[in-house]
């Protein structure tokens, strides 16, 4: 009886939309990517980037935006980094991507070390405060889950409508679905592919380092190894989840929020009966099995992971 | 004929000295051509004539190696399609290079506005795509995904996008390959009121009936150089032919001649295969006759032609060969009653590009007695057979033991003839035999079916050239989502009566269909 209620505390879905924030980043990010035609396997590493930038920036003194924009422009890079790969040089996208993960984590410990070498405990930052929404956070349930959140998770919200506008509405969006779909056709009616796609590329990067950065200023106030776990492999399910529509994509993160927000609470609920991995094992249990429930008959776009060569059919 | 009528004519497009060179091949050797205001210029030429790489350097795909572009006296700077766009130059090319899963709007709109602005104009464009629709006969509906658009339809979309970009010269690449003859027609009477209203096009063609009935001028290319710069009129096909092979073409000639007992027999057969399916198919071909296939493509013809070979079980129906009746239809059994193929796509279904001429030769009749002792390939027989094939098909090739994807089109369907021809079948099924080829080696893959056909063998023709159907079959039925119509005497049929049969008059609802 006790597991049904917590469904209904502000609390847990507070926690859900505060889980789901930075895999809502992430999600973006990876769905700009792949409507352009780019499968982004960096997302892993460029997140961990985002993370570990931002937090050093803003443990060196910056503002926390500033940090944000620093994530933004390192997650951005890495993105430019795997865009040269895999769009002129027509590398493997998956081998490409993951290469740029390995780098990517591999540098942040990397520099982790250079900068504080003889630390015990990691160094500590003041992260982004819930910021109330006046009036809409006073909602019985609603407000406290949604309106009482940081800055960064209102900004993620923003992101969904503001990528979904870009996407349908905008000339530049549709430049970008028609590189992903049919890369002959945009070439045809004079778009440059290979810009369109390194573009699109290099702003979901910037998407996946901001997601980054939240989890170091926001969710938490300092930087761990492997604090990422496996959080980009799970946009690149969510976008799948999704169908590629940005709407659909908050939709799976928020779901997925919730799982974990909810195996939390059980685990303390009936962690003495039953282990506790299994309750760690829900989410991603849940997750396949929505992911197989949504995704049979979606339409991916069609020149995804396919490389264009000018002038070649 | 136009030209002292109206005398110094506006030149809208000058190509000079155009040469293109890919490795050791010359595509394009120093072509000049110029055209005018208001004309249709038919661009001839065999496949490999560089007509594609012409016309691809002019709207910027390639870069020319040497030679110059201009365009209402301007020069066009090279390799930008962007460029070529803001001259006016509008390519509908023969591959449609639409985003299927997008909307028509989103297709024509494309590359048309600024990437910068905010909000595409999407309410402006969409009565614009109307208007040009309305004016010049291409209504098409702006807001459905070109996904579930015809051929026809997306042919329009290509065009339209040209238009919304109010192209001065529009080039159109083999643009009646997937049409009807009475879609054919209708985008001829487009042609003309385009060049009414002043605009200038490139038509390029190897069906020479067409560029006779659509254009003024004709420029023919051959090997990469341009050969001939004709006013059409007076001008015959034979004379167009021979300037485009640089030989005279023998016609196909198909004699009349009694045919035998029934070989193939197919008895309200159905077959499905996805979306596709095969309804109720009544067919029957005898000794020595050839029975023509007309079509749309995508109508079920390969369905058929699988259906026949074994490569498809059919779902109802009979399938009677030599008289008996067949239950368990596999390849295998197929090509033991003698039923030789050559398959519509020759890389995927024909020949295996990787493996010998000689291992290719035997790969469907290796288990033959002529060919293998003890169930192991005799190795020297075979070689012998595939040499005996090289020199009657005259395949064009350094030995038997190299590798089949060396060969050009024309040879691997050569050698596919002489595989098929090699065992005496008693029934050729020919899926587009001569799709792709040049008028060479059509001609020869044609005398070799007509010799068949003497032989006595049944030869079911399925193509999607109507010319070659009339000329060569014996008796034609039109296939047309998945329904075959009754079979018809060729001396009874004409173009128009089949164009309407692949548009689906007579097929509504079945009742008329079958009532021969």
């Amino acid at each position: 009886m006790e597991a049904i209620e917590i469904l209904f505390t502000a609390s847990l879905w507070a926690a859900a939309i505060r889980i789901a924030s930075p895999l809502i980043f992430g999600t973006l990010g990876e769905l700009i990517c792949e409507r352009a035609g780019v499968l982004n396997l960096g997302i892993e590493g460029i997140m961990t980037a985002g993370a570990f930038s931002g937090w050093l920036a803003v443990y060196m003194g910056a503002d926390l935006w500033f940090g944000v924009a620093v994530a933004a422009i390192v997650g951005a890079t890495l993105g430019l980094l795997h865009g040269v790969l895999v769009v002129p040089l027509g590398l493997s996208q998956h081998v490409t991507g993951i290469g740029v993960t390995l780098l990517a984590t591999s540098l942040c410990y990397y520099f982790y070390r250079l900068a504080f070498p003889e630390v015990t405990s990691p160094p500590k930052i003041d992260p982004f405060q819930p910021w109330p929404v006046p009036v809409l956070s006073e909602i019985p349930v609603l407000g406290p889950a949604l309106f009482q959140q940081t800055p960064l998770t209102y900004l993620a919200f923003v992101m969904v409508v503001l990528v979904a506008w870009f996407l349908e509405r905008t000339p530049l969006g549709l430049a970008v679905r028609t590189v992903g779909e049919n890369p002959a056709a945009a070439e045809a009616q004079g778009i440059n592919v290979t810009w369109v796609r390194i573009g699109a590329v290099m702003a979901g990067s910037a998407l996946m380092g901001i997601g980054g950065s939240f989890i170091t200023l926001s969710a938490f106030n300092s930087f761990f190894f492997d604090m990422m776990n496996g959080r980009g492999w799970i946009c690149i399910a969510l976008v799948v989840f999704g169908a590629w529509r940005p709407g659909k994509a908050l939709l799976g993160a928020v779901l997925f929020g919730a799982f974990d927000a909810y195996q939390l609470r059980l685990q303390q609920l009936a962690g003495a009966v039953v282990p506790y991995q299994f309750f760690l094992m829900l989410p991603f249990v849940l997750s396949i099995l929505a992911l197989i429930f949504m995704s049979r008959r979606v339409a991916y776009p069609r020149a995804l992971m396919v490389p264009y060569r000018k002038g070649e059919r | 004929m136009t030209r002292t009528a109206t005398g110094e004519r506006d030149t809208v497009l000058r190509l000079d000295g155009i040469t293109k060179i890919f490795g050791a091949l010359v595509a394009n050797d120093a072509i000049s051509l110029t055209l005018h205001r208001g004309e249709i210029l038919g661009l001839l030429g065999e496949n490999g004539a560089g007509k594609t790489t012409l016309m691809n350097i002019l709207f910027g795909h390639y870069v020319a190696d040497s030679g110059t572009i201009a365009v209402e006296g301007r020069p066009l700077p090279p390799g930008d399609p962007a460029a070529s766009l803001a001259a006016g130059i509008g390519m509908v090319h023969q591959h449609f290079t639409l985003a299927e899963n997008l909307t028509v709007l989103d297709n024509i709109v494309l590359g048309t506005e600024s990437l910068w602005r905010l909000s595409s104009r999407r309410d402006a464009a969409r009565s614009r795509i109307r208007k040009l629709g309305e004016d010049y006969g291409l209504a098409v509906d702006p807001d459905v995904t070109v996904a579930s658009l015809s051929v026809g339809e997306r042919q329009r979309v290509e065009i339209l996008k040209a238009l919304y970009r109010d192209a001065r010269i529009l080039i159109l690449d083999e643009p009646t390959a997937v049409l009807t003859p009475q879609e054919s027609a209708a985008l001829f009477e487009t042609l003309k009121r385009f060049v009414a209203s002043g605009l200038s096009i490139i038509f390029i063609s190897h069906k020479l009936g067409e560029v006779l009935a659509a254009c003024n001028r004709v420029t023919i290319l051959r090997g990469g150089k341009l050969v001939a710069d004709h006013d059409v009129a007076g001008v015959t096909r034979a004379e167009l032919a021979e300037l485009m092979v640089g030989r005279p073409i023998p016609e196909a000639k198909s004699e009349p001649r009694a045919p035998g007992a029934a070989v193939l027999r197919l008895g309200r057969l159905s077959a499905a295969r996805g979306l596709l399916s095969l309804r109720d198919v009544d067919l029957e071909i005898r000794q020595g006759e050839v029975v023509g296939i007309a079509g749309v493509a995508g109508n079920g013809q390969s369905l058929l032609a699988d259906v026949i070979s074994g490569m498809q079980q059919p779902s109802h129906g009979r399938l009677e060969l030599n008289g008996a009746t067949l239950h368990a239809v596999t390849p295998r059994a197929m090509v033991a009653s003698g039923v030789a193929r050559i398959p519509e796509d020759r890389h995927a279904e024909g020949l295996i590009g990787d493996m010998t001429i000689t291992e290719n030769v035997v790969s469907e009749t290796y288990r033959s007695p002529a060919l293998s002792r003890f169930g192991l390939i005799d190795w020297r027989k075979a070689r012998t057979r595939a040499e005996d094939i090289i020199s009657a098909y005259e395949v064009k090739c350094p030995s038997p033991d190299v590798p089949v994807r060396l060969l050009s089109g024309g040879n691997m369907q050569k050698l596919i003839l002489g595989r098929v021809m090699a065992e005496g079948p008693k029934l050729v099924l020919a899926n587009q035999p001569t799709r792709g080829l040049d008028v060479g080696a059509v001609s020869y893959v044609h005398a070799r079916l007509l010799e068949a056909r003497s032989k006595g063998a049944a030869i079911l023709l399925l193509s999607e050239d109507l010319d070659e159907l009339l000329s060569l079959s014996d008796r034609i039925a039109v296939i047309y989502r998945g329904r075959l119509s009754p079979l018809r005497e060729r001396r009874e049929t004409t173009i128009a009566d089949l164009g309407l049969l692949m548009a689906g008059h007579g097929f509504a609802g079945g009742e008329d269909s079958h009532a021969a």
